[in-house]
């Protein structure tokens, strides 16, 4: 039956991740954000951390649990339950929220780790300080083709030698400066083998040949590291290999596809991400409105309504529509149906959405949108990211055409 | 808890409809809209689903099935995605059934809804809009003022569908200009009630098939006992978020012909030794329509349901009429511009769905989910 009420669990979580948010992102947010490259805000990292320890706990075990019994394709809501956290978490602050430990490379290790890499490397989120797990996957000159990636991984004996450059790595120091984390690098063992030859590899905190050179200036997201990572002979127990054996064979492309996947699953959350900051760009312009005396009335003749009225409706709908885009491929998801479509278009659509909303509200607030005395400049700056990483708005128009049109890559380039 | 999934019930009725829509709309649109008619054989077969009486409790001769506003957005999407007049033809007496069974006194109950059970369609509309360009509820003009055991109804309507025919319309009006849109009630005025004036059939830029009217009331009467829901009335903001719903509904359903025969033509049509849906500028305009249909689809079903909860609603249901509205313009622009020059040629759907299209944003109470 058609839903939209979110289920008591769901309800409780948000609510008490907003009261965080509020309290603890909030007032801070500036600060880190001016603070590029400064201070990691360990205040909140240490908070939020103690909470994941637990629910990465709980969530490993239960995993391992539903292998043995082959229940893994149960129906859940953890889905829609992190869009509507990382929903909060973004209202609150998304430079914030990117800073928290774990990362992309646990979620890539979680979906297609064999049990003794979950094992070996999904332990650490359970205990201790602190880690990230980072996704090295942008090179120079391979952003959305990421099949065009020229780093390298040779086989010597019991290892693999690894040499490239990955750029844009979120999280990228914290992973292997600043904690006890864990890069995942995607290489080519072949290029003449196109897809088939690219793997995706583990590579420990400190292991020699990894090397960050570069930390990133960025419009936005600046509490969060960007960095540059390089790989010189760097060299990793053969294990390392991300995935099941199969993986490795250099002629298997279920290697690249099943990285591809895990777009599937974060790019609704991405997704969920803008609806956080679209929607406190929102919340704020309602509220100056409303402290101001100005209405915005619902119902009346487009020939009575302002223009300012017109924006905030919009403004409105446009959000409301991408979150309901964003439910609907978590909602999947959870069913685990398919739902390759349904996450690009809700990427696509929030994306745009966050961006367009937040340079409205910017706008319409004038000399007070543009002060870097409150947030909103800053939300704006922020939300701009949503609509460019885990894929451009572009390269999720394309694969929403592709599928619409039941077009290959060739037919539609 | 969050779901996605139509219940077996509204899965079977959208293929139901859906194959209607095919099958017997499909079939005849261009002609009804070339030549401005619905053939009487249409409104037999479209009554047969039973859509309207469905919905109709046992003991006034209906089916007895209880409303669901969010089945109404599936169904009308549905109709709307064979042709967009002909559905409003179709469900026009459910903008007086549907408020009858929730706002009805039990007199009118007895009096009105028993003709909407018979194996006859029976025309009925709703009476909302006026002639003048800052037409909204809470500036209605038409009045309703009480005089003994009367009120006397006095305004013009236009836009009003079917109303040649109509057995009864459900006509709004003023009943105390300082309440504003709070003083808007609906009462029904039966065919031939003197001082109800049909006016020429209007001229639209779109929905050409159905048959519209301005219809003038000059100190027309009516029995107290036919005010919508008598002395308690009717809660007027919620019957015009129903008919918020529906429009959305529709214009979704207009959206996704036009998208779909874009998309389709796309495939077909080749220039320079390939098909244009293999180009970037024509495929991404079909991604964005895709996606703008489901958002739209989306909007709607969330307001209806907040709707079945008996959640307020009033933000929810404008925002997905509007949205919708600009969507349905956007997509069936769309679909010309794939086109091409083709998309001009009245041979194709495309101009027709652009010309309903842009109704969208006008329309206010013609269909109800």
């Amino acid at each position: 039956m058609i839903d939209f009420e979110l289920s008591e669990g769901i309800q409780n979580t948000r609510n008490m991740v907003h009261m965080l948010a509020e309290n603890m992102m909030r007032p801070s947010a500036r600060q880190y954000d001016e603070g590029e490259h400064g201070d990691k805000p360990w205040d909140f990292i240490n908070m939020m951390w103690e909470d994941a320890k637990r629910r990465n706990r709980a969530r490993f075990e239960a995993q391992k649990g539903a292998k043995k019994e082959a229940k893994s394709d149960k129906p859940s809501e953890n889905a829609v339950m992190f869009a509507n956290v990382i929903e909060e978490l973004s209202w609150g602050d998304c430079g914030l929220y990117l800073n928290m430990g774990g990362g992309l490379g646990v979620a890539a290790v979680e979906a297609v780790g064999t049990p003794e890499q979950k094992e070996r490397f999904l332990k650490r989120f359970t205990e201790g300080e602190p880690k990230w797990g980072a996704m090295a996957i942008t090179e120079a000159n391979a952003g959305s083709d990421t099949a065009a990636i020229t780093t390298t991984a040779v086989r010597d004996g019991d290892e693999w030698v690894l040499n490239g450059e990955k750029i844009f790595v979120t999280s990228g120091k914290a992973a292997v400066v600043d904690s006890e984390g864990f890069v995942v690098v995607w290489a080519t063992l072949d290029r003449s083998a196109g897809r088939a030859g690219i793997k995706s590899f583990i590579v420990e905190h400190g292991t020699p040949g990894m090397t960050v050179t570069k930390l990133e200036k960025k419009l936005g997201i600046r509490a969060s590291d960007t960095c540059t990572i390089v790989f010189e002979d760097c060299r990793i127990p053969f294990n390392n290999i991300l995935g099941s054996p199969e993986v490795q064979k250099k002629d298997s492309t279920s290697g690249f596809k099943g990285a591809m996947a895990t777009f599937d699953a974060t790019r609704p959350m991405v997704a969920a991400s803008a609806l956080g900051i679209g929607r406190a760009a929102i919340d704020f312009v309602k509220e100056e409105f409303q402290n101001r005396g100005i209405q915005i009335r619902y119902g009346i003749s487009p020939y009575r309504m302002t223009a300012v009225e017109r924006e905030v409706q919009q403004m409105e709908a446009n959000l409301q529509a991408a979150r309901l885009l964003t439910w609907r491929a978590c909602w999947m998801m959870d069913q685990r149906q398919r739902n390759n479509l349904e996450a690009s278009m809700a990427k696509a659509k929030a994306g745009l959405a966050v961006t367009l909303v937040t340079q409205k509200a910017v706008e319409l607030l004038g000399p007070l949108g543009y002060s870097r005395e409150l947030l909103l400049e800053k939300w704006m700056r922020d939300g701009k990211i949503n609509d460019l990483f885990e894929g451009t708005g572009q390269i999720n128009m394309l694969i929403v055409a592709r599928r619409v049109l039941d077009y290959t890559r060739e037919q539609l380039k | 808890m969050v779901s996605f999934d139509l219940s077996d019930d509204q899965r079977m009725i959208s293929e139901t409809v859906k194959k209607f829509a095919l099958n017997e709309m499909r079939a005849i649109y261009r002609d009804c809209d070339e030549k401005g008619t619905i053939p009487p054989e249409f409104v037999s077969k479209a009554w047969e689903l039973f859509l309207i009486p469905n919905n109709i409790p046992e003991a006034y001769g209906g089916v007895g099935e209880p409303r669901s506003v969010v089945t109404s957005t599936i169904i009308a999407e549905e109709l709307a995605y064979g042709d967009f007049s002909l559905a409003v033809c179709a469900l026009a007496p459910a903008t007086v059934v549907y408020p009858l069974i929730e706002f009805g006194t039990e007199e009118q109950k007895q009096k009105y809804l028993p003709m909407f059970c018979e194996e006859q369609f029976k025309a009925a509309a709703a009476a909302l809009m006026e002639p003048r360009i800052d037409f909204d509820l809470p500036s209605m003009k038409t009045t309703a003022a009480l005089k003994g055991s009367e009120y006397v109804i006095n305004g013009e309507k236009c836009l009003v569908p079917l109303a040649a025919d109509a057995q009864v319309i459900l006509v709004y009006a003023q009943t105390d200009a300082s309440a504003g849109a709070k003083g808007v009630q609906a009462f029904l005025v039966d065919k031939g009630t003197a001082g109800m004036e049909l006016g020429e059939r209007e001229k639209n830029m779109g929905i050409k098939a159905l048959d519209t009217r301005k219809v003038t009331f000059k100190d027309c009467r009516v029995p107290k006992a036919n005010r919508l829901g008598g002395d308690a009335g009717c809660d007027t903001a919620k019957l015009i978020n129903y008919t918020y719903i529906g429009l959305a509904a529709m214009a979704t359903g207009v959206s996704k012909a036009a998208f779909e025969y874009a998309r389709d033509y796309a495939k077909e049509r080749e220039a320079f030794g390939e098909p244009i849906a293999s180009r970037q500028a024509i495929a991404f305009m079909l991604a964005e329509m895709a996606i703008e249909v489901d958002a739209t689809r989306l909007l709607a079903w969330e307001a209806a349901w907040r709707l079945d909860k008996g959640l307020d609603c009033d933000r929810e249901a404008y925002l997905a009429k509007q949205y919708a509205a600009e969507k349905v313009l956007m997509i069936t622009d769309r679909a010309v511009q794939i086109l091409g020059g083709h998309g001009y040629i009245r041979e194709h759907p495309v101009e027709l769905w652009l010309r309903n299209g842009r109704g969208f944003a006008t329309f206010e109470g013609l269909v109800t989910a």
